[in-house]
């Protein structure tokens, strides 16, 4: 009986999910029009010098992205958690996470709108004469940061501000027994405190950005290319699956490397 | 200095709010536009890319399949995950952490790549792309997070009433049918509609795996192609709104759970 409900769930998961990887394993060490085994998709890889490129920018723009939206997010979740009345802070909470919940797809069109040549930014930029010409916005390397960071604000919000009701109010009132003033209490009794939640909410963002094909594709576009965009090239034009695959691998690695070097903050909550 | 702090709160408030809500705003906006393109100024309010969208059959059909996509694979995904919850959950099984991880592991791997590693498997099998393939994917991605919520929401107090139910003679399946799915009922809400809204939102797995019939999200992604227009703007306001439904009932179901 018991293994007759959990064995469907686990069946799935073998075929299509651990199969399919073992297949991109396998795929990954063989050459392009099948053949013997080889190395020759990772060398080609780290040989490539515009392979290489595509990792290093796409762990530049998710390292940005990551710091920015962090930046961003705990000073609004701190005053939606500390400054809104209490009767209002489910609203306020749920409105600012509201356009979580368009797709990506969708999501990253309305940032093209935004950004485009003639689009909103622009106009209001020329028209109120800050500036002469519109500026390039599109097809940069800041839309990317922009629509992600847009994406994970919202992210994060959420997981700091649940990190900030979780806390107990009798720290603060000990600090300030003690004699310490709200700025105090805050970098030496918040901030530490709260520190385990931003460490867990930052590597979420980078495992989702680092993965994502859409924002790049849409808003940085063909100028620059992140690593999903390089191994959806290798898939659509090229039907190279080999080295698409070795590409996933090597993407899947560097996700492992973030989670081995978060582990040890990754832990602190449970304690 | 106590009013300059005040008004520094609210202005930082504001601008992430206006930050938050800028593109959503300019979508829905210029999906409004009366002349051909979404940018300003807006010379709406005006329905007719509205009915354009609603008159074009491609983007009906493809509206349909979403929903078909979104209802089947979230059903299956939580039928499964429900029952591997409640496997583990009442009985004692041999390496349960080490499977439960198994059945997890999903969740932290990209969609590109699981949806990749599905047409590589596809392909050696000879399963032609198609809308089944997507939801198989869709499944997927789903399952781990159907199995996470329920399994941590199944309590010691539910067993009791479960042994209650079989102390009175209830056979396995009235117990499951009768006692525990009822009891479960808001996290398996819950777990479905967040299950709908990552199908119905879903892109790469589905621009992988189908072919001509397709989902809601690839098809506006080949609207793209076009550029900048406001017919893209009724679909994604369209798609939007359904999303925020779905969200809602989500929330619903979560302040339920907390009520009782």
């Amino acid at each position: 009986m018991p293994w007759a409900l959990v064995t469907p769930a686990l069946l799935w998961t073998l075929v299509f999910f651990v199969l399919p990887f073992i297949a991109m394993v396998v795929l990954s060490l063989l050459e392009h029009d099948g053949g013997a085994a080889t190395l020759a998709n990772y060398r080609q890889f780290f040989g490539n010098p515009s392979y290489w490129r595509a990792l290093v920018n796409s762990l530049e723009v998710t390292l940005t992205v990551t710091v920015i939206s962090v930046l961003l997010a705990y000073p609004f979740a701190w005053i939606l958690a500390e400054v809104v009345p209490l009767r209002l802070q489910r609203l306020a909470l749920v409105l600012a996470v509201l356009p979580f919940w368009t797709s990506y797809v969708v999501r990253s069109y309305s940032w093209l709108l935004v950004l485009s040549e003639n689009g909103v930014v622009n106009r209001a930029l020329t028209g109120s004469g800050l500036l002469s010409e519109p500026m390039q916005l599109a097809n940069t390397r800041a839309a990317t940061v922009i629509g992600f960071v847009h994406f994970f604000v919202m992210l994060l919000t959420l997981t700091i501000f649940a990190n900030l009701k979780q806390l107990s109010p009798s720290y603060r009132r000990a600090a300030a027994d003690l004699g310490a003033g709200p700025v105090r209490t805050f970098l030496h009794v918040i901030l530490p405190l709260t520190l385990p939640g931003i460490v867990v909410g930052a590597f979420l963002t980078f495992v989702l950005a680092i993965g994502d094909y859409i924002t790049p594709q849409i808003l940085g576009g063909n100028n620059e290319l992140l690593m999903p965009q390089l191994i959806m090239m290798q898939i659509g034009r090229r039907g190279d699956f080999p080295l698409a695959s070795a590409l996933a691998i090597v993407l899947m690695a560097v996700v492992t490397l973030a989670y081995l070097f978060c582990a040890r903050w990754l832990k602190i909550e449970r304690a | 200095m106590r009013v300059l702090a005040k008004l520094l709160v609210s202005a930082y408030a504001l601008a992430v709010y206006g930050f938050i809500f800028l593109p959503v705003i300019v979508l829905v906006l210029f999906s409004l536009q009366a002349t051909s393109f979404p940018i300003p100024p807006f010379t709406g309010p005006s329905l007719r890319w509205y009915e354009a969208v609603l008159a074009d059959q491609r983007l009906t059909s493809a509206l349909i399949n979403s929903v078909l996509v979104a209802l089947l694979s979230s059903l299956a995904a939580v039928t499964l995950g429900f029952l591997a919850a409640w496997g583990f959950a009442r009985y004692h099984l041999p390496r349960s952490g080490l499977l439960r991880g198994l059945i997890t592991l999903p969740l932290t791997v990209s969609y590109l790549i699981i949806g990749m590693g599905l047409l590589i498997l596809f392909n050696w099998a000879g399963v032609p792309k198609s809308l089944i393939a997507a939801g198989i994917g869709h499944v997927v991605i789903n399952l781990p997070l159907c199995f996470a919520i329920i399994y941590s929401q199944m309590g010691d107090h539910q067993v009791n009433i479960e042994r209650a139910a079989r102390d009175l003679g209830a056979p396995e399946w009235k117990v499951l049918f009768l006692v525990s799915v009822p009891v479960m009922w808001p996290a398996i809400f819950a777990a479905f509609f967040l299950s709908m809204t990552f199908s119905w939102d879903e892109f790469v797995i589905a621009f992988l795996l189908t072919r001509f019939d397709t989902t809601l999200p690839v098809e506006i992604w080949n609207m793209l192609r076009s550029g900048l227009n406001p017919r893209t703007n009724a679909v994604g306001s369209m798609v939007f709104a359904v999303s925020i439904v779905l969200a809602l009932l989500l929330e619903l179901a979560f302040l339920r759970r907390r009520r009782q």
